[in-house]
């Protein structure tokens, strides 16, 4: 386990409770995406493993490095790119790097900046000064920052937040080489097909909770609502009887019946839908199915919970 | 120790001073020949002499100690401050460094500069009048120290400011106006009697005294008095910093 999380709380000076009693735990190599709205309280949990605010309560060990006592050990295992777009306007790309490398004890190494630099599209743009550079620009200098010193422990607080498709791709591109070289990753964002882009697992963060953390797969299973649909023979001008029920609709061309039903449950009321058709004399032309997203999921849980 | 980050930080900072190099050169030597102009020519020709040094040369050490404490503390300030200002200070809390070693390159590179730019205007003023130092050693040792210090009390204010207004002030309203009253221009035998009492609770008075004291063997306080005023004032610059990095005042939340 890589990093372990326990029973983290984090209480602002104003009296206001970020982040309420958060565990976790993060295996080697693994993508975690922390999901959550605007003001869940993903920066802040992550601003306080990485150092920058200090924990209220709780414990937090990177590969066993706790990292209050042993904070030297345990921040070299780090790497960090903020939300924000942070850097030194008039510093050359290059001195911003070889910076984070030095802050964290380690010499300058040509080959290895020109990897990282390479890698992320940069290395035509070694000298220019970071006010130069356009925002998606900036943001992976902000990515080389946090891999100049090779940390097996990579957070990246909202990667694609405000870029273009195109660098969100490459952005996702870079996640996915980085866990090749077997670094582990984790990400918030608010965008849920990101999670489901490059997640291996995904957490669901909301006012200050962890609400669930499950594989990608198995959460969109076990939360995952299906669409039941119908295409019909002919036209329909209104649901019969015995199918009026509040998942079924009729589309507004009268040629198709769709039916949403939970695969939680125990009878998901499709044998009844089929039946109760063939009983009404509806002839089918097809039937499909679809899994609903991580979007709905999440919409789902969070309305759960508050209700 | 993480020296490699104690050498980042401190190159990191002392690059922005060679990128304003022509700034940080130029500056200090024109405005330390403007004042030769002002006070040595225009105005110290009706002077002469102040405790049998030519006008000229008497106010070389405090012309020093003038820029070295202004640029001292605004160097330092603004080193610490822009990152909190900008954001980037989220590296520095990140990084696997101590406050110690923080302090170590900031306070550093902004008392090599300081002590550059002191440097620099000797050797302007050496151009313009006839310099010996009597006590190199002592000399060298309270430029140091005063480099350091003020380095040290723009750390605080870097750290204590909210804004750039804030950054500005106590260099313009406090440390300005404490060298110009220290003794900078004069000798406080010069002043009227109860001034003269008044201006001892001025720290920066023990501080040019010591200083002119190296250069021309006479001061207005003794040289001891001197050197425990200038160690105190670091020593006290020290605590208030450990306690801020124990705290994390105004750093950490």
């Amino acid at each position: 386990m890589l990093l372990q999380v326990n029973e983290l709380r984090k209480t602002y000076a104003t009296g206001f409770e970020a982040v309420k009693g958060i565990s976790l735990q993060v295996n080697k190599g693994e993508i975690v995406a922390l999901l959550g709205p605007n003001g869940a309280g993903k920066t802040t949990l992550i601003s306080t493993i990485c150092g920058i605010t200090n924990p209220s309560s709780g414990s937090v060990f990177i590969d066993g490095y706790d990292i209050s006592k042993n904070f030297r050990d345990a921040r070299k295992l780090v790497g960090l790119v903020p939300q924000d777009i942070t850097l030194e306007p008039f510093e050359k790309v290059l001195n911003t790097i070889n910076f984070s490398r030095g802050l964290f004890g380690k010499k300058k190494d040509d080959a290895l900046t020109e990897k990282v630099l390479t890698k992320l599209s940069l290395w035509d743009k070694r000298d220019s000064r970071i006010m130069e550079l356009s925002g998606g620009m900036k943001r992976r200098v902000l990515i080389a920052k946090a891999l100049i010193h090779e940390p097996r422990l990579l957070f990246l607080d909202e990667p694609t937040a405000s870029v273009d498709v195109e660098l969100r791709q490459s952005m996702w591109d870079v996640v996915a080489d980085l866990k090749k070289d077997g670094v582990t990753i984790i990400l918030t964002t608010h965008y849920i097909e990101e999670a489901e882009a490059i997640a291996d697992r995904v957490g669901i963060i909301n006012k200050g909770e962890l609400l669930l953390i499950e594989e990608k797969a198995s959460l969109m299973q076990k939360f995952g609502q299906k669409i039941l649909k119908v295409e019909l023979q002919k036209k329909l001008k209104q649901l019969p009887k015995e199918l009026s029920e509040k998942n079924v609709k009729l589309s507004d061309d009268g040629l198709s019946i769709t039916y949403i039903y939970d695969t939680k449950q125990k009878k998901t009321g499709i044998t009844k839908l089929l039946s109760n058709l063939s009983n009404s004399g509806i002839n089918l032309r097809d039937i499909q199915t679809d899994q609903s997203s991580l979007e709905e999921i999440f919409v789902n849980l969070v309305r759960e919970k508050v209700e | 120790m993480n020296f490699q980050a104690v050498r980042a930080i401190y190159f990191f900072e002392m690059a922005r001073f060679f990128r304003t190099l022509l700034q940080s050169f130029v500056s200090p030597v024109i405005s330390t020949s403007l004042y030769f102009v002002v006070f040595g020519t225009a105005i110290g020709s009706r002077i002469q002499e102040v405790d049998g040094i030519s006008y000229g040369a008497f106010i070389v050490p405090g012309l020093i100690m003038l820029s070295v404490m202004t640029q001292a503390t605004s160097n330092a300030s603004f080193g610490i401050y822009f990152p909190k200002f900008i954001g980037t200070i989220y590296e520095l809390l990140s990084a696997p460094v101590n406050y110690f070693e923080i302090l170590l390159g900031y306070v550093g590179a902004a008392a090599t500069k300081a002590l550059f730019i002191g440097l620099v205007i000797l050797a302007t003023a050496a151009i313009f009048v006839d310099l010996k130092i009597i006590h190199p050693i002592a000399m060298i040792l309270f430029l140091v120290l005063t480099c350091i210090s003020f380095s040290l009390l723009g750390f605080i204010l870097g750290i204590w400011a909210r804004n750039f207004e804030q950054l500005q002030l106590v260099p313009l309203l406090v440390v300005t106006p404490l060298v110009f009253l220290g003794g900078s221009f004069y000798s406080v035998s010069m002043l009227p009697p109860i001034w003269q009492k008044i201006t001892l609770f001025n720290p920066v008075v023990y501080l040019v005294s010591g200083f002119r004291w190296s250069f021309f063997g006479n001061a207005d306080v003794p040289i001891f008095v001197s050197l425990l005023a200038i160690s105190s004032f670091t020593v006290a610059c020290i605590i208030i910093v450990a306690w801020i990095f124990n705290t994390g005042w105004r750093i950490k939340q």
